[in-house]
């Protein structure tokens, strides 16, 4: 890549950092200079962005519909998958997957709602009456 | 003590926080793409089954933690690595480490650092840092990847550190020790052992998934998403490369202008013109990655496409590891010693 086609495409970056790109002078040696941005990149970033967007609007409509507890909601919000959540709580997936029962969630324990509730960054009422 | 670690941005984060140690502690002609090279941090991988937020599984360099090792072993330095089952013993050491004026690089997962861009804040526990102080309580931090230096509060260190998932940090702190100066010979040696590895591993990893043969291994599975996935998830997929290819770190084009650098930095000591030459194909493969993902962009920007654009952009991964294959069996001819 020559230096004068540095891509600078505003991007999630602006105001925080820019990326060092490696790339070539007048003169054909190599030096560094930085970018804001590519377009290309953006695009990739914002789809992959939209899709967890989407799954976690799904899952909040599963929990207003019952379907599925707020466990599932939270994790999916916090972009872990089971196994994270796994190491994160110190829960079996087993257990993780039954807690997604609204049925099993309605009676866990204080203690356990409290473990969720500190991995997900908020109170235990919080997860308790999310109601999607 | 007074901290005075000399911040250091860089492409890649290991690289940055490899090399401003190893100046810090009076190697001063080390440099990023020095670094890189020797340590042979040029690779490619595609990892079948495993999924990276969902989506495939893509390296363009080796493992974390193996360039500042191999960079350091080929230059008769010795690096401290220290893990922890215990948090509060990670917090002490680090702050013992402070206390004595050291430098240290710690592992840690990006989803809880703070001055991270939000966007970029995904459960990715390979980021390195280098922490060099204390200052009213908070942690002086020097991220290669952001242009100056920032800090960090106890709290968001402890989180960071013992990030959990894939690649857990458990509280790696790292440093090198002994540093002596070292000879122009041994830079020469360090080089050539780090091409000769290089070339190797390209060239010659068994199976179908690493090296070389590990982008045409993309390739036939790029043609096949399509079918295998539906258009939406295809299309995600091929993002997820380019993202992996070009996202903060990469210095762009998968570390191929990084390793182009790193060669033409290569001739200063040992002069050699194909060298040169051979640092023109890495950059010319630099390009050819910039353009197929340029195309791969075309698939997943109207989420309308096609199996020929599939078919197009894996007929692309395939002309590039032809280039590559080609530059890394030259590499492998060249007599540097």
């Amino acid at each position: 890549m020559k230096k004068e086609d540095v891509p600078q495409d505003p991007s999630a970056l602006l105001g925080v950092t820019r990326d060092v790109c490696y790339v070539k002078d007048k003169d054909g040696k190599y030096t560094t200079d930085l970018s804001i941005g590519w377009d290309v990149k953006k695009q990739a970033l914002d789809n992959a962005w939209d899709d967890i967007k989407e799954r976690v609007a799904e899952a909040a409509l599963k929990v207003k519909k019952g379907e599925i507890s707020p466990v599932y909601y939270f994790m999916e919000l916090k972009l872990m998958d089971v196994a994270l959540l796994s190491s994160y709580t110190g829960f079996w997936k087993l257990t993780i997957r039954r807690h997604f029962k609204p049925a099993v969630f309605r009676a866990l324990s204080e203690e356990k709602l409290a473990v969720y509730a500190r991995v997900f960054e908020i109170s235990s009422e919080e997860l308790k009456h999310f109601k999607g | 003590m007074e901290p005075n670690y000399k911040h250091l941005q860089a492409a890649h984060c290991e690289n940055g926080v490899a090399t401003g140690l190893l100046r810090h502690h009076g190697m001063e002609f080390m440099t990023e793409p020095l670094m890189f090279g020797m340590g042979s941090g040029i690779f490619y991988i595609h990892i079948p089954f495993m999924m990276v937020n969902g989506g495939p599984a893509i390296s363009y360099r080796s493992m974390p933690g193996l360039i500042f090792s191999r960079t350091c072993k080929a230059l008769g330095v010795k690096v401290n690595r220290k893990k922890f089952s215990s948090e509060k013993e990670a917090v002490d050491y680090l702050n013992q480490q402070i206390r004595l004026g050291n430098p240290v690089g710690c592992q840690v997962g990006v989803y809880n650092l703070p001055y991270f861009p939000a966007e970029y804040r995904f459960h990715f526990n390979a980021h390195n840092i280098v922490v060099y102080g204390k200052e009213n309580g908070n942690y002086l931090v020097s991220d290669p990847v952001m242009e100056t230096v920032t800090t960090l509060t106890e709290d968001d260190m402890r989180k960071v550190r013992f990030a959990k998932g894939p690649l857990e940090p458990k509280g790696h702190v790292y440093y090198p020790e002994n540093v002596k100066q070292v000879s122009q010979e041994q830079i020469r040696k360090a080089i050539a052992k780090g091409i000769r590895k290089t070339a190797f591993e390209m060239l010659y990893i068994p199976g179908p998934i690493a090296g070389v043969s590990g982008i045409n291994y993309t390739a036939r599975q790029i043609r096949k998403w399509r079918d295998k996935l539906g258009p939406r998830k295809a299309a995600l997929y091929v993002g997820q490369i380019v993202r992996m290819q070009e996202e903060i770190g990469t210095g762009g084009g998968g570390f191929r202008f990084l390793y182009a650098a790193f060669l033409e930095q290569a001739n200063g000591y040992i002069p050699n013109d194909e060298l040169l030459r051979i640092s023109d194909e890495f950059t010319k493969a630099g390009d050819m990655w910039r353009a197929s993902a340029i195309n791969m962009g075309r698939i997943f920007k109207g989420r309308l496409n096609e199996q020929k654009d599939f078919e197009e952009s894996a007929d692309m991964l395939d002309e590039i590891a032809a280039v590559e294959k080609q530059a890394y069996k030259d590499l492998r001819k060249l007599k540097l010693l």
